[in-house]
């Protein structure tokens, strides 16, 4: 278990900045999930923590000690690559016992720590083999329990499940969550994919082009994401977006497409006729029952039946692109017919259209606010 | 991707072909045929009959003294060059594949001696180390070296060692460099962090992943070293002084062309395509196979 700090840690290739500045800091135990688009920076921020790269800037402290220039030998990290990166001429058994008898661990001990690693993660079988005789899924095993058995400060996961199949990556993701629990290595893990960021991480770090979007649990991101990046990345199918402008003294939304919508949280402390994005995730837009109730009007493009629910894509009159989700199955619903929807006051996000911020209740400074969210329709009022 | 072409008829392919096999036929065939024959002959001292003498040449052979001792220099011979340019190409290559500016002017200079024809290297070196007028020579002088490998057999014989390894160093390099390049980046940094520092990491994870190209080098380097180091040693000393510098391939001509031993000459030379045969095979049965797998 170990502390990590990250100060104002930032790597430039020449004149091309690639992270600028991150700030961070890991707890005892805590696993921290970066996710972000390709080329965002996350991988680069991780192979400075290893010491694999020299930062440009910054410092990076476990313990708090400073090992900003430590050689990577000297880290006492262990990295879990996303190709695994096994020594291909070394069984499981060398693999997993070269870092400890490079730091001279007597032989007995050596074999102790192997045979408990493999035995909690079901490689008992496989010691003698070498790499290319295991399964994706074993090889990453054998990447992981190369990892566990030299014990270190810090854990770092470079995208460990990308080259596993989905089902696999399923059962994987949940067997690394619950070792690093039971170990309590405090872990730094990059990903590009959004669900195993939700679903691993104690917190999310959400990267956008070289800078740190957002830092809070999952949920928080989930629910509170700080701007259109993030509220667009987090949620699959990705959120709605649908241009307005502030009216009502700052209590309301004029959507583009044609309705008003009260805010059920407060007034948004900015001028009428600011620009908005007004966000709404499409599992929280709700199809209103008869073509009279008070609504958008959504003309369906697509229809894609998932079974337990159904994706609806379709158009806002103003001609914004619309998704919504809803339960069961498809029904009446075909292509080329025409919707009504309707949106929960409750429901939605407001961002400034220009700086694309997230804009909260006035008097809501601190950011701790707190939506309900309530599946109930909120009566949405026609403009 | 395979490209094939169909051709109509047989002229065509076969005209096409015809200079390749020409230029096998005179200069492979033809000669390797005539060794044979001769190799089983006996020619008189003026060259005007030869007699069938079964295998007496090659039982003379195996018999002589000064044969076998040439054949223990051969194979000292080719052990230093091998060692040595081996060595030599993979640290060159160790520090080419670091990332350094001005690398590609770095390995295009370590890779221009192969460019060089063996007879010419030679007489650069002659330029350097010539007993009266070489450069290197009045340097060794000024130690107190009393450098002349024309007379001394040691002095000649570890020039040749010497020159034929500088020449095969640029070969060994490119392999070395490739197979240095291979190796993923991501191996050589599971093993820093693993806690492997300098050699200790070159020694435990990226020499055991070249054993492939080492193997295939080895194979290469002794065949060189055998049998394509005749221009080069025959430039420089000739096989002498003495036969100090006298090889397999160089015994072939002396006995052959200046001596005359016309069944003596053809019969090392069956000895030494047999040879060559051998090591052809290996390199096909273990070389071939590793490098695909």
């Amino acid at each position: 278990m170990a502390r990590l700090e990250l100060i104002g840690l930032g790597k430039s290739f020449g004149a091309t900045a690639v992270l600028h500045a991150v700030d961070l800091v890991l707890d005892h135990g805590e696993m921290v999930v970066i996710v972000g688009a390709s080329g965002c920076g996350k991988s680069t921020l991780l192979r400075l923590v290893a010491g694999l790269e020299t930062p440009s800037t910054g410092r990076v402290r476990l313990d708090g000690a400073d090992i900003t220039g430590v050689d990577p030998s000297r880290r006492d990290i262990a990295m879990v690559f996303q190709n695994y990166a096994l020594y291909p001429h070394m069984s499981v058994f060398g693999n997993m016992a070269y870092g400890l008898k490079l730091r001279g661990l007597p032989r007995a001990e050596i074999a102790r720590r192997v045979d408990e690693a493999a035995a909690m993660l079901g490689l008992g079988e496989l010691l003698g083999r070498k790499p290319r005789q295991l399964s994706g899924g074993q090889r990453q095993r054998v990447a992981m329990g190369r990892a566990i058995v030299r014990e270190p400060k810090l854990f770092l996961f470079d995208e460990p499940l990308s080259n596993l199949d989905a089902k696999l990556r399923v059962q994987v993701r949940a067997d690394i969550r619950k070792l690093q629990r039971r170990l309590g290595v405090t872990s730094l893990y990059v990903t590009h994919d959004q669900v195993e960021a939700m679903t691993l991480a104690d917190r999310l770090v959400v990267m956008h082009q070289g800078r740190v979007a957002q830092i809070a649990t999952p949920t928080e991101v989930f629910e509170r994401p700080v701007n259109t990046y993030v509220a667009s990345f987090i949620g699959d199918p990705a959120m709605n977006f649908c241009p307005a402008r502030l009216a009502a003294g700052g209590t309301a939304a004029e959507l583009d497409a044609g309705v008003r919508i009260g805010f059920a949280d407060g007034r948004r402390d900015a001028p009428d006729g600011t620009r908005l994005l007004i966000g709404i995730r499409p599992q929280h837009a709700t199809l209103a029952p008869d073509a009279a109730a008070a609504g958008l009007d959504l003309a369906v493009e697509l229809v894609e039946p998932l079974g337990s629910e159904t994706l609806v894509h379709g158009r806002l009159r103003d001609g914004t692109a619309f998704a919504v989700r809803v339960t069961g199955g498809p029904g009446t619903m075909t292509d080329g017919t025409g919707l009504r929807i309707g949106l929960p006051r409750d429901a939605v996000h407001v961002f400034d259209a220009g700086s694309g911020r997230r804009l909260d209740p006035a008097g809501l400074a601190d950011g701790a606010g707190n939506q309900a969210r309530s599946r109930a329709a909120a009566p949405v009022a026609p403009a | 991707m395979e490209r094939r072409t169909l051709f109509a008829g047989w002229a065509l392919p076969a005209f096409l072909v015809l200079p390749q096999l020409a230029v096998t036929v005179l200069f492979f065939l033809v000669p390797a045929w005539r060794a044979f024959v001769e190799s089983v002959r006996s020619v008189n001292a003026f060259g005007l009959n030869a007699s069938f003498v079964g295998l007496a040449n090659f039982a003379d052979l195996l018999g002589s003294g000064p044969y076998r001792a040439t054949v223990l220099r051969t194979l000292v011979y080719c052990a230093a060059v091998t060692l040595l340019a081996m060595a030599g190409g993979l640290v060159l290559a160790v520090f080419a594949d670091r990332e350094i500016r001005g690398r590609a002017i770095y390995r295009a200079l370590l890779i221009l001696p192969y460019a060089i024809a063996p007879a010419i290297a030679s007489v650069i070196f002659v330029f350097l180390l010539q007993p009266e007028i070489g450069l290197l020579t009045h340097l060794f002088r000024s130690f107190g070296i009393d450098w002349n490998y024309v007379l001394n057999g040691r002095q000649a014989f570890a020039l040749v060692i010497l020159i034929g390894a500088w020449k095969q160093v640029s070969y060994n390099f490119i392999f070395y460099l490739a197979g240095l390049q291979s190796i993923p980046r991501a191996l050589t940094e599971a093993a820093a962090l693993d806690g492997a520092r300098g050699f200790t990491r070159f020694r435990t994870i990226v020499w055991p992943l070249l054993t492939p190209t080492t193997f295939f080098l080895v194979v290469v380097n002794v065949v060189y070293a055998a049998f394509d180091t005749f221009a080069l040693i025959f430039a420089l000393t000739g096989g002498g002084p003495g036969t100090a510098t006298e090889t397999l391939v160089v015994k072939v001509y002396r006995d052959g062309v200046i001596n005359l031993d016309l069944g003596g000459s053809a019969a090392q030379s069956v000895i030494l395509m047999a040879l060559i045969v051998g090591l052809t095979v290996l390199q096909f049965r273990y070389v071939g196979r590793r490098t695909v797998a």
